[in-house]
């Protein structure tokens, strides 16, 4: 599944800069590694801070060398304790310093939920914008990994129906380094979901000269077609041009939407694609009851409803909780799934 | 075969494990027993007379404030108020304690304090008013946002501690929570990290006896609150909460060591919550007469009041000026209250981000064509 993003990454071009510092393939982990490192040479108020993010350079290692380079109080190996860790950068962030946590898993991150519910997502408001908390959660989510329990969860539904949350995930290695950048650099919360089946994926990227770093909020368009629309994100995005790929087979010209930023939503790139296509599925590993497709689907029909042929679909994981690892793979949506619910698009009714 | 016919097995010697010894010595973190007394004990003399003064002056108008406050609850000009009455002491002395640079991180009974340290009562009361949540600019006043959900405003206390000491800076930050916030995850999370980063951090608890009607021996099986410190390589002190002067100097000589490098300390401030709860609770409920009337007997006013005029150190003048004071700006707080809050609707959606999202925007614009829509109705 990982190696499926070469679509979606496409290529940088590297004429304009020095052949040492050319292209060359790097992983999503190592452009997140290179965003944090940057920022930091950048803003020596950017701190990093979490478990085992010091010496050991993280569990997935993307904050390899970030000790030895600015030193342990640039990055700091907390006591494990998720509350106290977000807890802390809130305060650090109202001095002027500009956290940057690591949360080690999805399911580690629950621990933290009151500060950045009670605190971090409403301590502009709260203050009448007298106090901003630039602040970055960054959390490994979902699953394909064979990870055990508590390894694996989709919970960016969670934060989502928080408001005063920024809530981004990246799909490429460009845009985990530049979406990084743009959250790091952001005055508001910016919950950092980093999809982990995705960590080794790579693309021909030169970190010298990077994508330019949008504003946090808008959704790409990683595939053209007419026939229909996958709205998708994160671990979903290399499934769905998969799906696209193979839905030619079948004569439909299938157009992926990657989010991007699932807060803001860009509904203008969503509902332009839905209006030309006439037809929507939403797909994401997070459950379909209470998840982000609900949502999704809401706004499209609210917006787009005389532009559409069928109903809006989602193709979601099971209302279930995160399974074990030898039974993930009937849990999260493949491309057979988001093929069928293509199918599923009332094609009849067209002819 | 056996374990005895193993080969070599006569000849093994268990390895000694790697050898073992406390990481700090857990006899000077260990607080006193009883509580530390100034009042009565004639420790008073070590106080400056204009220390003493103050402290009295202060904890008169910190009483009259909580009592118009109150006041004002039952007249509908604020939406709660957690009385402090009983507690003047910790917020007066909290508040003393600290150097304009220094932080304050009050939970939402400790508006006295924030005041003590100068903010305008108005602003104080915003939140308990309910116009806004924090009525003031916490930079301005180094005084963070008055905290509701228990002890989460400690982490953030040792994280502001933490950076300030990474920048250089000079500034300690002073954090409260009462005795039912210290059974809190965050209390022990806040505690754990300043030890170990070596904080600039007090903590004080003002152990009030109750959490809303759960008296202390339901919240605890410690020894004392202040015992809490040792498990976390922090020395614990324990002071009388209602002697101002004794709690101004162990909160002093916390803050000291905080500055000079020593790290944390976690106080206890054994007091009373005279009133209920809040204007909302019924402490019939859960406690008898007797035990307040015992407490109203070591009242902090009454018992400082007491000791400054045996030893000269007040006279029946500065006793009415003390008054005086608390009178006038009880006054200034009436008017102040009295006046119809102004409201501004579109706050709610510009202060959610730095820049609303398009679908903010959206429903400001739906808000806002209501309230006109409003307007129109009642002019027509």
């Amino acid at each position: 599944m990982s190696g499926a993003t070469s679509r979606a990454t496409g290529g940088t071009t590297a004429t304009a800069v020095k052949p040492d510092r050319a292209a060359r393939p790097a992983t999503m982990a190592q452009a997140l590694q290179r965003a944090m490192r940057d920022a930091m040479a950048e803003d020596p108020a950017v701190h990093v801070l979490g478990e085992d993010v010091g010496t050991l350079g993280g569990v997935f290692r993307v904050t390899d060398g970030l000790a030895k380079e600015f030193g342990e109080d640039r990055c700091t190996d907390t006591p494990l304790a998720e509350a106290g860790i977000l807890g802390t950068a809130v305060g650090m962030a109202m001095y002027g310093l500009r956290p940057v946590v690591e949360m080690q898993f999805d399911a580690f991150a629950y621990p933290a939920f009151e500060q950045l519910i009670s605190h971090v997502s409403r301590m502009r408001n709260r203050t009448r914008g007298a106090m901003p908390l630039p602040l970055v959660v960054r959390v490994p989510y979902g699953g394909g990994i064979g990870g055990v329990e508590h390894h694996s969860d989709s919970s960016e539904a969670y934060y989502m129906a928080t408001p005063g949350l920024h809530v981004v995930t990246p799909a490429t290695v460009e845009d985990a380094y530049g979406l990084l950048r743009a959250a790091i650099a952001s005055d508001d919360p910016v919950v950092f979901l980093e999809p982990k089946r995705l960590y080794w994926s790579k693309s021909d990227w030169s970190p010298e000269a990077p994508a330019a770093v949008e504003p946090i909020g808008r959704a790409v368009v990683r595939r053209t077609g007419r026939s229909a629309t996958l709205i998708t994100y994160g671990p979903s995005v290399p499934v769905c041009l998969e799906a696209a790929e193979a839905a030619r087979a079948e004569g439909w010209e299938l157009e992926v939407v990657d989010l991007r930023s699932l807060v803001p939503f860009d509904d203008e790139t969503v509902c332009a694609s839905v209006r030309r296509t006439g037809r929507a599925v939403v797909v994401h590993e997070s459950t379909g009851f209470g998840g982000p497709g609900g949502e999704i689907a809401a706004r499209i029909t609210e917006q787009c409803f005389h532009h559409l042929e069928a109903p809006v679909l989602r193709v979601a994981g099971f209302d279930i909780p995160y399974p074990p690892p030898m039974l993930e793979r009937h849990h999260l949506p493949g491309v057979d799934r988001v093929l069928d619910a293509v199918a599923r698009l009332q094609w009849e009714a067209e002819n | 075969m056996t374990v005895q016919e193993l080969p070599g097995a006569a000849s093994y010697r268990p390895t000694p494990p790697p050898a073992w010894k406390p990481r700090t010595d857990p006899a000077p973190l260990l607080p006193d027993p009883e509580p530390y007394r100034v009042l009565g004990t004639g420790a008073v003399d070590g106080f400056a007379p204009e220390l003493l003064r103050r402290l009295h002056a202060e904890l008169v108008r910190g009483r009259r404030y909580n009592a118009q406050a109150t006041a004002l609850t039952k007249q509908g000009r604020l939406a709660v108020y957690p009385s402090s009455t009983g507690q003047e002491a910790c917020q007066v002395a909290a508040a003393l304690v600290l150097e304009e640079r220094d932080w304050l991180f009050p939970s939402y009974r400790d508006t006295l304090a924030a005041v003590v340290r100068g903010l305008d009562p108005a602003a104080a009361l915003t939140l308990l008013r309910g116009d806004w949540h924090t009525g003031y600019d916490p930079r301005e006043h180094r005084i963070a946002p008055l905290c509701t959900p228990l002890a989460t405003q400690l982490p953030h206390a040792v994280g502001l501690a933490h950076a300030a000491r990474l920048k250089g800076d000079d500034v300690v930050a002073l954090a409260l929570v009462g005795d039912g916030g210290t059974s809190e995850g965050d209390f022990h999370e806040a505690l754990n990290f300043a030890a170990v980063w070596q904080a600039p951090v007090v903590f004080l608890v003002q152990n009030n006896g109750f959490a809303i009607s759960v008296p202390l021996a339901k919240q605890t099986a410690a020894p004392s609150l202040a015992h809490k410190a040792v498990g976390y390589g922090m020395p614990g002190r324990l002071v009388d909460g209602n002697d101002a002067p004794a709690v101004h100097q162990v909160l002093g000589e916390a803050m000291a060591r905080a500055r000079r490098g020593g790290g944390p300390t976690l106080v206890e401030a054994v007091t009373y919550r005279i009133d209920a709860h809040t204007n909302a609770d019924d402490a019939t409920r859960y406690r008898g007469d007797t035990e307040v009337a015992a407490w109203r007997d070591h009242d902090p006013v009454r018992i400082l009041e007491r000791e400054l005029t045996g030893r000269g150190l007040l006279d029946e003048a500065g006793i009415r000026a003390a008054a005086e004071e608390a009178e006038a700006m009880a006054a200034r707080l009436r008017e102040r209250m009295n006046a119809d809050a102004v409201l501004v609707p579109d706050d709610l959606f510009t202060q959610v981000y730095a820049e609303p999202t398009p679908q903010l925007r959206a429903q400001a614009e739906q808000l806002r064509a209501e309230l006109a829509a409003e307007v129109e109705g009642d002019t027509r």
